[in-house]
C-alpha cells in the first residue's frame, strides 16, 4: 500500500523539485526587490498624482497636473540640457581615453599588474571628497587650475559662473573618477580577442594603430555599446557632483543660474528642500521614463551594429 | 560610470523619494538599562551648549545628553523629514530664526510648551523672540537661545593702509547709515590693499540690510511682499551699485572660498551677527587683534538667532523641556556669551555687568558685551513668514547672478521675483 502511494508522490516531488526550486533559489531576489524597488517605484507613481508637501498632513489627489506642470517649467527643461551637455561631455572623453588606456595595459609592460590595478585606484575614492577636492582645484581666486592658467598666460575662469565651464569641470570629475574602471572593462575583453588575428596583421605589415583601429575596436563593439549604455543610465542620474560643487552654500539649484543644475538635482531640490514630494516625484518618474527611451535607442542601435 | 553605481543610484532616487532619512539615526530617547534617560539634541553649528551638559548631569544623576550636530541647511531638511515620517528627531531639535516660522505652521509635531509651564517662563525673553515660535494656535514650540544682534566687523590693518580711521569710535562715526558705509566704501576702494576688496559679498550686505528693516519679506498676515517693498528695492539697488564700484570681493557666504577669504584678507569688513565673531576667529586665526567691532550703520538689527524645541514623538518629552527651559535660561545664556560670543536673547541678562562688560581679546578687546546688547536693545522685530530662508535664497542667487556678470541688476530680479512666486505659491 505505501509502495505504491509513494511512487507518484516521489516523482511528483521530483518533479516539483526540477521545476520549482530554481524559482525558489531566485526568490530572494524578486523579494527583496519588490520591497524595495518595485514598491517605491509604484509607490512614487502614486505620489506624483497627489500634490504632497512633505509638512503637509493633506494629499490632494491631483491626476497629471504635476506632469503638466513640469513639462511647462521652464527650470525642468533647464536641467535636462545641463543633464544631456553633461552627460555629453564626460561620457564621449571618458570612453575613448579609457580605450588607449585598454591599449596601453594591454601590451608588454613591466609592473603590468600594478599598472592595472592602478587605474582603478581612482573609482575606490569617496565621490564627496573628490568633488569637494575638484572644486577647490577649479576654485575662482585661488584654485590650481586658475593658476596653471595665469602662468601660460591666459586669463583665469570663473568655473562656476559659466555654464559651458562649470560643465566641463564636474565632466571632469566625472571622467577621472570613471576611465580606469571602463578601462578594465574593456582591458578584460581585449584578452579574449585572440592573438594570430594581430600576428596575422603584423605579417602583414599592418601598424599598430591599424591593428587597433581594424582588429581591436571591431572586437570589442558589444563591450562598447554594453559601456555606453550604462554610462547613460549613470550620466542621466548625476546628482552628487553637481551638488557638491557649490559645497558650503547648501542649496540644491547648481549655481546661481541654475547653470549646473541637472535632473537629479532638480528632484532633490523640488523634493528635499521645497518638500513637493508630489512634484519631484513627477520629476522621478519622466526622468525614468527618459532613461528607458534612452536605453530603447541604445538597443535599436545595438541590434542594427550586429545584424550589419 | 558603472552598473553598481548605476543600480544604487537608480534604488536611491526611488527609495529616497519615500525613506526620505527614515533610517540611519539611532531611535532617540531610548532608555539603557542602567536606568538613565538618555536626551539627544540634534543641533547645527556651534551653538556653546557643549560645556553645560556636565553641569546638568551632576544635578540630574538619572539624565545622559548627546549632541548631534550637523550643516544648517542639511539639519532642517533631516529635521522636516523626520517629524513628517514620525520618527528619527532628537529629544531636542534646534531651529534657525529663518525656519521657525514654516515648522510653527504645524504645531502638531512639537511638545506644546504651555503644558509644561512656558507661560510662567515667558518674560525671560524678548517679547519679539517669543512670538516668533509661537503658533497660530497659541502653542507655544520652542524656547529661544540666542539673538543675531549686529554689529560691523572690520580689519584695522587694511583701514590703515588705506587711509582709514582705525579707532572703532571713529569708524562708527565714518557709517552712521548704509549711505555712509557705501561711500565709507568708494574711500576706501580708492587707496584699497591689493586683493583686499571693502566687504565680503553683496547677498551678505544685504542680509543685514534686511534684518534692519521693520518690514522684510512678508507682511504680518504671511503675505510676500518682495515685489511690493520699496525698502528691498532700495536696499537691492544700493548694494549692486556698491558691487559695480568695485566694492565687493564677491565671495558667497560659507562656501569653502568665502572660508579661504578670511585667511587671504580679501575683505576689510563684514557685517557681524553676534555669532559672526566665532566665524572669523576659526577662519582668520592669523589676524588676532587685527580684528575689530564697530556699531552696525543703521543701528540694531538682527540676522539669524536660534530656537530649542521638543518633538513631540520623543520618548521622554517632559524631560526634554526641562532641559531646554534651562539651557535657555540667563543663566546659561550668560555662560554661553562669555565663552563663544553667542548673545543671550533673554533680558535680564542685558543688565548684567558680566554681559555688558565683555570684552574680546581677538577683536583687541573690542567691548562686545556693550556693542551687542545695545544693537540687541535697539532691535525692530521684523514679522518672519513661512519660506523666509527659502527667499533670501532666491535673492542672494540674484546678486549673485550680477556679481558674476551674467546678468544686469534689472533682469536678476524680474528672475528672482519669478523665483519667490513660485517658492511662495
Amino acid at each position: 500500500m505505501t509502495s505504491v502511494r509513494s511512487g507518484p508522490r516521489r516523482r511528483w516531488a521530483y518533479q516539483l523539485d526540477v521545476k520549482g526550486s530554481p524559482y525558489l533559489y531566485i526568490a530572494p531576489f524578486f523579494l527583496l526587490f519588490g520591497l524595495v524597488g518595485m514598491f517605491p517605484l509604484l509607490y512614487t507613481a502614486y505620489v506624483s498624482l497627489t500634490d504632497w508637501n512633505l509638512l503637509d498632513p493633506a494629499h490632494e489627489w491631483v491626476g497629471l497636473a504635476n506632469y503638466a506642470d513640469l513639462l511647462a517649467d521652464d527650470y525642468f527643461w533647464n536641467a535636462l540640457f545641463n543633464t544631456v551637455s553633461i552627460w555629453l561631455l564626460s561620457t564621449v572623453p571618458q570612453l575613448l581615453a579609457a580605450l588607449f588606456i585598454a591599449h596601453m595595459l594591454n601590451r608588454r609592460l613591466r609592473a603590468r599588474t600594478l599598472f592595472r590595478m592602478g587605474v582603478l585606484l581612482p573609482n575606490v575614492t569617496s565621490i564627496v571628497a573628490v568633488t569637494i577636492i575638484f572644486a577647490q582645484l577649479f576654485g575662482r581666486d585661488f584654485g590650481m587650475v586658475n593658476w596653471a592658467l595665469e602662468l601660460v598666460g591666459l586669463d583665469p575662469i570663473d568655473w562656476q559662473a559659466g555654464t559651458l565651464s562649470s560643465h566641463v569641470a564636474i565632466s571632469l570629475i566625472v571622467i577621472w573618477r570613471w576611465t580606469g574602471y571602463n578601462a578594465l572593462i574593456y582591458l578584460a575583453a581585449m584578452q579574449t580577442i585572440p592573438e594570430d588575428l594581430y600576428e596575422a596583421a603584423r605579417l602583414d605589415g599592418a601598424s599598430q594603430f591599424t591593428q587597433f583601429r581594424r582588429i581591436t575596436v571591431p572586437m570589442l563593439r558589444p563591450t562598447i555599446i554594453f559601456t555606453a549604455v550604462v554610462s547613460t543610465i549613470g550620466g542621466f542620474q548625476i546628482i552628487a557632483e553637481p551638488l557638491l560643487f557649490q559645497a558650503g552654500t547648501g542649496n540644491p539649484t547648481g549655481g546661481s543660474d541654475r547653470q549646473f543644475q541637472t535632473v537629479g538635482l532638480y528632484l532633490y531640490e523640488q523634493g528635499f528642500s521645497l518638500y513637493e514630494f508630489g512634484y519631484a516625484s513627477a520629476i522621478a518618474w519622466t526622468l525614468c521614463m527618459i532613461i528607458v527611451v534612452m536605453a530603447l535607442v541604445n538597443f535599436a542601435i545595438t541590434r542594427r551594429i550586429r545584424s550589419s | 560610470m558603472s552598473a553598481g553605481r548605476t543600480r544604487l543610484a537608480a534604488g536611491a532616487l526611488v527609495i529616497g523619494m519615500l525613506a526620505a532619512g527614515c533610517g540611519g539615526s539611532p531611535s532617540a530617547g531610548s532608555t539603557p538599562t542602567d536606568g538613565k534617560i538618555t536626551l539627544t539634541l540634534n543641533l547645527f553649528g556651534n551653538m556653546g551648549f557643549k560645556e553645560l551638559y556636565a553641569k546638568y548631569e551632576a544635578a540630574h544623576p538619572n539624565i545622559k545628553i548627546v549632541e548631534r550636530t550637523s550643516a544648517y541647511n542639511d539639519h532642517h531638511r533631516n529635521l522636516a523629514a523626520h517629524l513628517a515620517t514620525r520618527s528619527g528627531a532628537a529629544d531636542v531639535e534646534a531651529i534657525d530664526t529663518g525656519f521657525i516660522a514654516q515648522f510653527r505652521n504645524q504645531p502638531q509635531h512639537f511638545a506644546d510648551l504651555r503644558q509644561h509651564g512656558a507661560d510662567q517662563l515667558k518674560d525671560r525673553w524678548l517679547p519679539w523672540k517669543w512670538e516668533a515660535s509661537l503658533a497660530k494656535s497659541g502653542a507655544q514650540i520652542g524656547y529661544g537661545t540666542d539673538v543675531g544682534g549686529l554689529a560691523m566687523c572690520y580689519r584695522r590693518d587694511l583701514f590703515e593702509k588705506a587711509g582709514l580711521p582705525t579707532d572703532r569710535d571713529k569708524v562708527a562715526e565714518l557709517w552712521p547709515d548704509w549711505t555712509s558705509y557705501f561711500e565709507t566704501g568708494k574711500r576706501y576702494t580708492a587707496k584699497k590693499p591689493e586683493g583686499a576688496a571693502f566687504f565680503d559679498g553683496g547677498p551678505q550686505v544685504f542680509n543685514a540690510m534686511v534684518g534692519q528693516m521693520e518690514t522684510g519679506y512678508y507682511d504680518t498676515q504671511d503675505n510676500v511682499v518682495v515685489a511690493t517693498n520699496p525698502a528691498i528695492r532700495s536696499a537691492y539697488d544700493q548694494v549692486l551699485e556698491a558691487v559695480a564700484e568695485g566694492q565687493s570681493a564677491k565671495l558667497v557666504g560659507s562656501s569653502p572660498a568665502w572660508n579661504t577669504g578670511f585667511a587671504k584678507s580679501q575683505f576689510a569688513t563684514i557685517a557681524c551677527p553676534a555669532w559672526m565673531l566665532a566665524k572669523i576667529q576659526d577662519q582668520g586665526k592669523a589676524f588676532a587683534g587685527q580684528w575689530d567691532v564697530a556699531a552696525i550703520p543703521g543701528g540694531g538689527g538682527n540676522w539669524g538667532g536660534s530656537y530649542l524645541t521638543v518633538p513631540a514623538q520623543g520618548k521622554h518629552t517632559k524631560e526634554a523641556v526641562a532641559l531646554i527651559a534651562w539651557l535657555t535660561a540667563p543663566e546659561q545664556q550668560i555662560e554661553v556669551f562669555a565663552k563663544h560670543g553667542i548673545l543671550p536673547s533673554t533680558v535680564a541678562t542685558y543688565d548684567k555687568p558680566e554681559v555688558t562688560g565683555l570684552k574680546h581679546e581677538f577683536f583687541n578687546d573690542a567691548p562686545i558685551g556693550q556693542i551687542f546688547t545695545t544693537a540687541a536693545r535697539n532691535l525692530k522685530p521684523q514679522y518672519q513668514g513661512p519660506r523666509a530662508g527659502d527667499i533670501q535664497t532666491a535673492i542672494r542667487d540674484a546678486i549673485n547672478r550680477v556679481e558674476e556678470g551674467k546678468q544686469d541688476g534689472a533682469e536678476a530680479w524680474t528672475q528672482m521675483l519669478g523665483d519667490v512666486e513660485r517658492i511662495s505659491k
